[in-house]
């Protein structure tokens, strides 16, 4: 394997759950929900996810443990700002205080145990194409599904029925509560498909990126994944590639850091945030595309009146 | 089974004091559940946890010592969050705040003048205001996420710390440990009540800004603005104020009282740079500033009762052999009951049992 396989490998690694968990946050989001609990529930599914797979010896069924584990969590979230109308920014920041706790309690037995790592599957004739075979088709399932589910989520927001009621829903949550649309419960439905992502997003964290527990191993991935879905102004596409831009950042510092360039290691590790930031700017300067892609009811709560 | 709200007419007062003391309350119901779960006897458990640490002197001295820069960031958000402004990086502004601060005691060690300690607290303050104008100054100008930015910022705090007591202010005589040289004793915040423990000045400080913001909030102008432009910023703009002052005085009053927490913390408490200065006070005090009702008087009781967990959970590791972990999970559910129960001083809720639905849904 050359040298440039081995450097896109790893930026695949790193990007892989930045797209995840943006996805699912995108779909919440389409909806009007503004779920600042990425943060917790990807840690909460890399805990689950390591526990799963500890307990049954197979990584496979630690996929599952994230996602159900992710999804459950988001469950809280869900009934909290949905069902009791209570402020989602400040719900958010609680769900991630709660999921860094809680996964740090529960991940403690843990500490220290090897990890079963999720291996590569070699799609057969694909994965011999020079160059392209071994990055692109001899990868971990969960790269697999995170592909998958860019063209699944792009394809069902924008061409699909239920796809059209959630964007419609979070553009004006009144007009498509008049419409007839169930407006709590398909956002319910969107919330816990975000659960299930960053809980899939933090699976592959604790499964693959580094096979083994330790505390806060989600370090801020949560909140970029929040990053991205502003970056992308809420389209599929434009956050794959800027899950990868992102990744490219990661992993750029850490070569960098090998290298030993003249920069102190810390400030090449605040590039990823700085690069955020940055990016943030670039967008959000920007009013005109911000606002009219933004869903208008995002962050606003919803009590049906009876 | 389905839960409906129904708006009050009024907001009820009642409610407003009674959903703390219910959250609270179903906190510890649940920190109840968990500890049995733990197999630990949930009341032995609990009174380790919240009543123990407060029989004896030294261990209140302790708590006035975790409280205080609980109260000083948590009043400082509440200026913020009542604006409508997001503040969630208070934590970098407490590092930055406490990096600043020892700046004197650091770099002109051999200065020993009674100048000091008040140079150090100007330079605390300044620090974390300018490290909280960024986020200020992008959301003023250019539109971006606060919430999003300043939390950026944390990370990019914490990594500066670290490279600084490992680089360029780490201590020559310190064994290679990254930690920074001792603060002199004129650069070290004295205690309040010396002979019965180790309660230093930063929690006079914290009264003292809760007192002056209660004030600011409830008799003068700038109060009010505050309040009309967080319930709505067109009101505001009628009356002639300015949202975009408002993201500036916010962000930097709270950056303020968060780097002066931070310089408060490494000179009283730490006495020296170390990389890790915090056990993540800029985020607790988020939950803070919402069990105190966004009051600051309110939130000298909750900054007692969060300073209460932190100390619970440093001796419940010690007595009953449970994670200091359980603290953090304390602390979410409180945010989470404190949350779900505010919902009651808005909203009646009602329980409706048939299957049956009424009218349109």
């Amino acid at each position: 394997m050359s040298i440039f396989e081995a450097i896109l490998l790893t930026v695949i690694t790193a990007s892989t759950p930045l797209v995840i968990a943006a996805l699912g946050e995108l779909v919440t989001e389409r909806s009007g929900v503004l779920n600042l609990g990425v943060e917790g529930m990807m840690i909460i599914g890399a805990v689950g996810a390591f526990a799963a797979a500890q307990l049954t010896g197979s990584a496979y069924i630690g996929i599952v443990g994230g996602i159900v584990s992710g999804a459950l969590f988001s469950l809280l979230f869900a009934f909290l700002t949905l069902t009791l109308v209570t402020n989602q920014v400040a719900t958010g920041l609680a769900l991630t205080i709660l999921g860094l706790g809680a996964s740090g309690m529960l991940g403690e037995a843990f500490v220290g145990a090897p990890g079963i790592r999720l291996l590569p599957i070699e799609i057969p004739v694909l994965s011999a194409i020079p160059y392209v075979g071994t990055v692109l088709f001899k990868q971990d399932l969960i790269f697999y599904l995170s592909i998958l589910l860019v063209i699944g989520v792009n394809w069902f927001l924008f061409r699909s029925r239920t796809g059209l009621k959630i964007r419609a829903i979070g553009d004006n949550h009144a007009s498509a509560h008049a419409l007839g649309i169930n407006v709590i419960r398909t956002r319910y439905l969107a919330v816990m498909f975000g659960g299930a992502c960053a809980g899939l997003a933090g699976a592959q964290l604790s499964l693959i990126y580094t096979p083994q527990w330790t505390e806060n191993m989600s370090s801020g991935r949560g909140w970029i994944a929040l990053a991205l879905v502003v970056f992308s102004s809420w389209r599929p596409w434009r956050l794959l590639a800027g899950g990868y831009l992102f990744g490219a950042v990661t992993i750029l510092q850490l070569h960098a850091q090998a290298f030993g360039i003249g920069i102190p290691s810390q400030f090449l590790s605040m590039l990823p945030y700085a690069a955020t930031v940055v990016v943030l700017i670039m967008i959000s300067h920007n009013r005109r595309t911000t606002m009219i892609n933004t869903p208008a009811s995002l962050g606003k709560a919803f009590v049906p009146d009876r | 089974m389905r839960i409906e709200l129904e708006k009050r007419p009024d907001v009820s007062k009642l409610f407003g004091f009674v959903s703390p003391l219910l959250a609270l309350v179903l906190t510890l119901t649940f920190g109840a559940i968990m500890f049995a779960m733990l197999g630990k006897d949930p009341a032995a458990a609990l009174s380790a946890f919240f009543v123990e640490p407060l029989l004896e002197v030294w261990s209140l001295h302790e708590l006035a010592i975790k409280a205080a820069p609980l109260i000083l960031i948590a009043v400082g958000l509440a200026v913020c969050y009542r604006s409508n402004n997001w503040n969630i990086g208070a934590e970098g502004q407490f590092t930055i705040g406490a990096i600043t601060g020892s700046y004197l005691p650091i770099v002109f060690y051999d200065w020993h003048s009674p100048l000091v300690l008040p140079l150090m607290l100007v330079l605390g303050a300044l620090g974390g205001a300018l490290f909280a104008a960024v986020p200020a100054l992008l959301k003023a100008h250019f539109n971006t996420n606060e919430i999003l930015t300043s939390l950026m910022l944390v990370y990019i705090a914490q990594l500066f710390l670290d490279w600084l007591v490992r680089g360029a202010w780490r201590d020559p005589k310190g064994f290679n440990f990254p930690v920074s040289r001792d603060f002199a004793p004129e650069a070290v915040l004295p205690a309040i009540w010396e002979e019965s423990g180790r309660a230093h000045w930063a929690f006079v400080f914290a009264i003292i800004a809760a007192i002056g913001v209660w004030f600011m909030l409830r008799y003068t102008l700038k109060g009010f603005e505050i309040v009309v432009l967080g319930q709505s910023e067109r009101a505001g703009r009628f009356a002639g104020f300015s949202a975009k002052k408002m993201i500036w005085f916010s962000f930097l009053f709270s950056g303020a009282l968060a780097g002066l927490a931070g310089m408060s913390e490494v000179s009283g408490s730490i006495g020296h740079l170390q990389p890790a200065i915090s056990p993540g006070y800029g985020f607790t005090a988020i939950i803070v500033a919402f069990l105190g009702r966004l009051n600051p008087l309110g939130i000298i009781a909750s900054g007692l009762v969060l300073a209460l967990t932190y100390l619970g959970g440093e001796a419940a590791q010690l007595s009953i052999g449970i994670s200091d972990k359980v603290t953090r999970v304390f602390q979410g559910l409180l945010l989470f009951f404190v949350l779900s129960c505010d919902m009651l001083i808005y909203y009646k809720i009602r329980i409706v049992w048939s299957r049956v639905r009424g009218g349109a849904v």
